[in-house]
């Protein structure tokens, strides 16, 4: 039987990839999405800061600056449709002396230029006054109110489903590994030699996209790995801030930025190293020590025994540091959505419909669906319902009664939900219903969606993984080897 | 929705929610016990091994054998045992106590009392707390979770194992892993002594050659997927001697890195914490600040041994049922920690009254001295064989010892350790 | 004192370090602060033994495994014949709390039970 063949191949499901499925799936079109590993939004997006960026960051005339802009005012019409948690709190720079002043003035310009909404320069009495938990020794800085904050892997797994709903295809675990173009016909092969064919493909590989435009004989360009190591602070943390407060910027990054997360805990980071190691997630305590002096600087209240966990994500950063997304000037029907670093997330909505305009313009019949329906119904979460309403809830289905992770009130019935839609990982079900991102991190439910994990899918306790791959929980039932012990 | 109303709410269906329980119901008073679990006993039940109840029942018990005596009680005693239950809000309105649970078999229920008796518990510190640097793999558990995993649901967590911590639970762990066939590699203490007790050292560790290595860290943890290696670094006076730094290859690390009592809820109804013991601030009577909520057990602070905790919460549930029958409180002076001291428990005293205090101490030292004192008089000065901060110090001050002061002399008192 | 050893007493929680060897072809221990510390010294010192706890598979569907104890301390070399045998096993439900598993285990004289009851 032939294999299907569809009219794009999408390479990867972070968010570029998922935003791109999203804007295809309103076409009648045959699309699918080939993510490397067990689960989507598990590379680059899942360690991001989680920051809508307002626009301010870049020098007008660069892609970037472009789609960040767009991509910001784009935000709220898709929570509207795909229900994930984002708000705009607002962006805080901080200035700590008169040069930092100076270069608060520059941003301010380059935000005017950029067309960021409600910008304004802020006296001291003024920042002090929408961030009470600012330092003393702040002297003024900048604001942003369109800048927000979002949970990015619950914002893939959205589009995602919203797409999947739309008729897109997704294979997990498809690692691509070697291609064949044959009229106008690519065939791509997975390590393990799955076979996809498609038309046309989009490179939207993050830290792999170079190697992926190598695989396709297009362009050639290098992916250097830009690390930011992040600390996750708990609920109620003293230094919990309301807006997202940054330092004022230097050369390539935006520094330590202190982050009100959407969920209630609180991060600080992200650091930025360039290192040679795509698979280099370490944390080290020298950067541990050097986050918090700087988080601190701006936010005395912050405390290290408030820490919860910690984690590092690489940006895929490249020469010249704008976005690479063109169509390719090799390889017929490739087109690169590559080096995607900050601003990245926020840009993604506005790159979606950047890719469909190249995908037009390289000839793509897109012809709209009638039945096209992106909404996402919302799922219940007993924690965000009110006492009185869940009584019906649990009524309805018992397993909302059943609170499997008692630090983020997450219930039986939502980890099965996640599971239906496909999350059959430890961290895969963490980031989307949050059972295990809090302060026990795991230490109380991890056994108990271990159980479920087994009933609902099948599998033995033993297949199961932390995130993929060989990243097995457990090793071996009790009575499987000897015991043997020094007497 | 079920409502019901209640004297008494006890939350928590571990060895302090039993025991506390049980003494109120005793005095005739309503009680609901609730335990989000499906079947009481809390962390015993996972607790095989022995070495529980020498101080309560003068034998030497199991966990769940520790537990099943607590829970045999309360057959007859007229305590309503509310399981499969979590409270999820505490809400106190002109004294009139609210507890807001969701149940897979009783859905939402809310339940009204005067009192309310917190005994939840503890949860274990874990990785993200200390801070280890590193990659973030498979295969690092919590000492408890590892002993939940193989002693409930039979599943080994590896088979090379390092132990960063040598608390109690991580002792025991060492010996469990190793009767389930896991090779344990070491103990890693970042202090210059064992944390856990002797006879665990002993039974645990020396049993089988197992290398405790104290004043070393686990500097770095290595591997991708799952756990590959540890660095072990040696501390001289606090600092690590990086240039020292060996490595272990292991699949398993188990951290057992102390003990928090679990006080999100508490704080929902108001409950002030003691940022020293990470547990409320309590009266003579285990009353928190505010009025009609009580705390025993690990919730209030974190015990060495289970038996304290069940007397701890039996005195507790005595004064439960006191604030009951009399709903006033007596005039209160406060207890400090004075030199040395982490930590003590209660932290007021009511004049002519026994206290029974527990504490902690920051020194390690044999033949110390406890002194408890006012600004100008000394009330008791005792000889302690040996102190350490892993071991809980339990004092009874007796009416005798206040007996010293006169009327107008009663004040706050001080306590140290000296 | 001839052939001596430092042997840490786990009989109760304060861990004497006691010193066990035979003066006079007497076994004495010294350091303890009990009569038990002396027999556990004795004991140790010629024959050590432990009481082993462990888990034994059930039949039952809301509990997998069920926690037994041996009721008196067993020579350590029969330990692992012990845990090996244990892990084999499956037992049935109903189970009663000191209910014997296991009678007079490879002629020791020790009796395995059960430390927690398990219904039907």
């Amino acid at each position: 039987m032939a294999e299907t063949l569809f009219d794009l191949a999408i390479i990867g499901a972070g968010v570029t990839g998922s935003s791109i499925a999203y804007q295809l799936s309103a076409y009648d079109t045959k699309v699918v999405v080939l993510e490397k590993m067990e689960d989507i939004s598990f590379g680059v997006t899942k360690a991001n800061s989680g920051i809508i960026h307002a626009g301010f960051h870049h020098k007008p005339d660069s892609l970037k600056a472009h789609l960040e802009i767009q991509g910001n005012l784009m935000y709220d019409e898709l929570k509207q449709t795909l229900d994930f948690p984002f708000k705009r709190v607002g962006i805080l720079v901080a200035a700590f002396n008169y040069e930092e002043m100076k270069m608060v003035e520059k941003l301010y310009h380059q935000g005017v230029e950029n067309n960021v909404p409600r910008i304004e320069i802020v006296s001291r009495e003024r920042i002090l006054d929408l961030e009470p938990k600012l330092s003393q020794d702040v002297v003024g800085g900048l604001y942003a109110p369109t800048g927000g904050i979002i949970e990015p892997y619950r914002f893939v797994f959205a589009l995602m489903e919203s797409a999947l709903k739309n008729g897109v295809e997704l294979r997990r675990n498809f690692m691509v590994s070697q291609c064949k173009q044959k009229d106008g016909v690519f065939t791509i092969l997975s390590a393990d030699n799955q076979a996809v064919r498609a038309r046309r493909v989009v490179n939207a590989a993050g830290l792999y996209s170079d190697e992926v435009s190598r695989i396709f004989k297009a362009e050639e360009f290098q992916i250097i790995p830009r690390k930011g190591e992040e600390y996750l602070l708990e609920r109620n943390a003293s230094g919990f801030p309301r807006h997202v407060i940054f330092p004022v910027p230097v050369k390539n990054s935006k520094g330590v930025l202190v982050i009100p997360t959407v969920e209630g805990t609180m991060m600080i980071g992200p650091t930025a190293e360039e290192i040679d190691d795509k698979e280099d997630f370490s944390t080290t305590r020298d950067n541990l020590e050097r986050v918090f002096t700087l988080a601190m600087k701006m936010v005395p209240m912050i405390s290290k025994k408030e820490i919860i966990t910690s984690f590092a994500g690489l940006r895929p950063a490249m020469k010249g540091n704008d976005f690479l997304i063109k169509i390719s000037d090799k390889t017929p029907h490739f087109i690169q959505a590559a080096a995607i670093q900050s601003p990245g997330l926020t840009a993604a909505p506005a790159i979606g419909l950047y890719v469909l305009d190249l995908l037009k313009q390289d000839g793509m019949e897109l012809v709209k669906k009638i039945d096209h329906d992106p909404k996402l119904e919302k799922k219940p979460m007993i924690r965000e319902f009110d006492f009185s309403d869940a009584d019906k809830l649990i009524s309805d289905d018992r397993r909302y009664g059943n609170i499997v992770c008692r630090c983020e009130n997450v219930s039986e019935a939502e980890i099965i939900e996640a599971i239906k839609n496909g999350h059959h990982t430890l961290d895969g079900i963490k980031f989307y219903t949050r059972a295990g991102m809090g302060r026990c991190q795991g230490g109380f439910c991890a056994y108990k969606i271990i159980k479920i994990l087994m009933r609902e899918t099948g599998k033995s306790a033993y297949q199961l993984t932390k995130r993929g791959g060989n990243s097995f929980l457990l090793s071996h039932q009790l009575g499987e080897g000897k015991v043997d012990t020094p007497s | 929705m079920i409502e019901k109303k209640y004297h008494s709410i006890v939350i928590g269906g571990g060895a302090a929610g039993l025991s506390a329980a049980y003494e109120i119901s005793k005095s005739g008073f309503s009680v609901a016990l609730i335990e989000r679990e499906e079947s009481l006993g809390g962390i015993l039940m996972q607790c095989i091994h022995n070495g529980f109840g020498l101080q309560e029942y003068k034998e030497e018990l199991t966990g769940p054998e520790y537990a099943e005596r607590a829970i045999a009680k309360m057959a007859g005693s007229g305590v309503e045992i509310i399981t499969s239950t979590t409270v999820s809000d505490l809400i106190d309105e002109n004294g009139t106590k609210t507890a807001h649970c969701y149940s897979a078999v009783h859905g939402a229920l809310k339940l009204g009392a005067d009192t309310i008796v917190l005994a939840m518990g503890c949860r274990e510190r874990n990785r993200g707390n200390i801070g280890t640097a590193g990659t973030r793999p498979a295969g690092i558990f919590t000492a408890g979770s590892a002993q939940r995993l193989i002693n409930i649901e039979g599943f080994i967590p590896g088979k090379r194992v390092v132990i960063i911590g040598s608390g109690d639970i991580g002792l025991i762990m060492a010996r469990r892993m190793t009767w389930v066939g896991a090779k344990v590699l070491a103990v890693v203490e970042i202090l210059p002594y064992a944390s856990g007790l002797t006879r665990n050292i002993t039974q645990c560790l020396n049993d089988f050659n197992i290398p405790l290595y104290t004043s070393h860290i686990v500097s770095r943890i290595y591997g991708h997927d799952r756990v590959e290696k540890v660095d072990i670094t040696p501390l001289v006076d606090g600092a690590p001697q990086d240039e020292d730094t060996f490595s272990i290859e292991c699949d398993t690390i188990l951290l057992s890195v102390g003990l928090i009592p679990e006080n999100e809820l508490s704080c929902k109804i108001g409950v002030e914490i003691n940022q020293d013991t990470k547990g409320p601030y309590v009266h003579s009577n285990y009353m928190t600040n505010v009025k009609g909520v009580f705390a025993c057990g690990n919730v209030l602070h974190v015990h060495d041994i289970v038996d304290f905790v069940t007397e701890e919460a039996r005195r507790c549930a005595v004064n439960v049922v006191d604030y009951l029958r009399r709903k006033i409180l007596p005039t209160e002076f406060r207890i400090q920690p004075g030199a040395n001291v982490i930590y003590l428990v209660p932290n007021h005293y009511v004049p002519g009254e026994e206290i029974n205090l527990y504490l902690r101490t920051f020194i390690v030292k044999n033949n110390a001295q406890l002194i408890v004192e006012t600004s100008d008089k000394v009330v008791l000065e005792k000889k302690l064989l040996h102190v350490r901060p892993s071991e809980m110090i339990k004092v009874r001050i007796g009416e005798k010892d206040l007996a010293r002061l006169s009327a107008d002399e009663f004040k706050d008192l001080k306590v140290s350790i000296v | 004192m001839k052939d001596p050893k430092k042997i840490i007493c786990i009989s109760c929680p304060i861990g004497c370090e006691l010193t066990v060897g035979y003066e006079n072809d007497q076994l004495s221990v010294s350091g303890n602060k009990c009569a038990r510390g002396k027999s556990y010294g004795q004991e140790e010192y010629l024959e050590p033994k432990r009481i082993v706890t462990a888990v034994v598979k059930t039949n039952s569907a809301t509990l997998t495994y069920i926690p037994i104890k041996t009721d008196q301390p067993l020579k350590k070399e029969y330990i692992n014949d012990l845990l090996n045998h244990l892990y084999q096993l499956e037992v049935k439900v109903p189970i009663t709390l000191n209910q014997c598993l296991l009678k007079n285990f490879n002629n020791t004289g020790v009796n395995i039970v059960f430390t927690r009851s398990l219904e039907a």
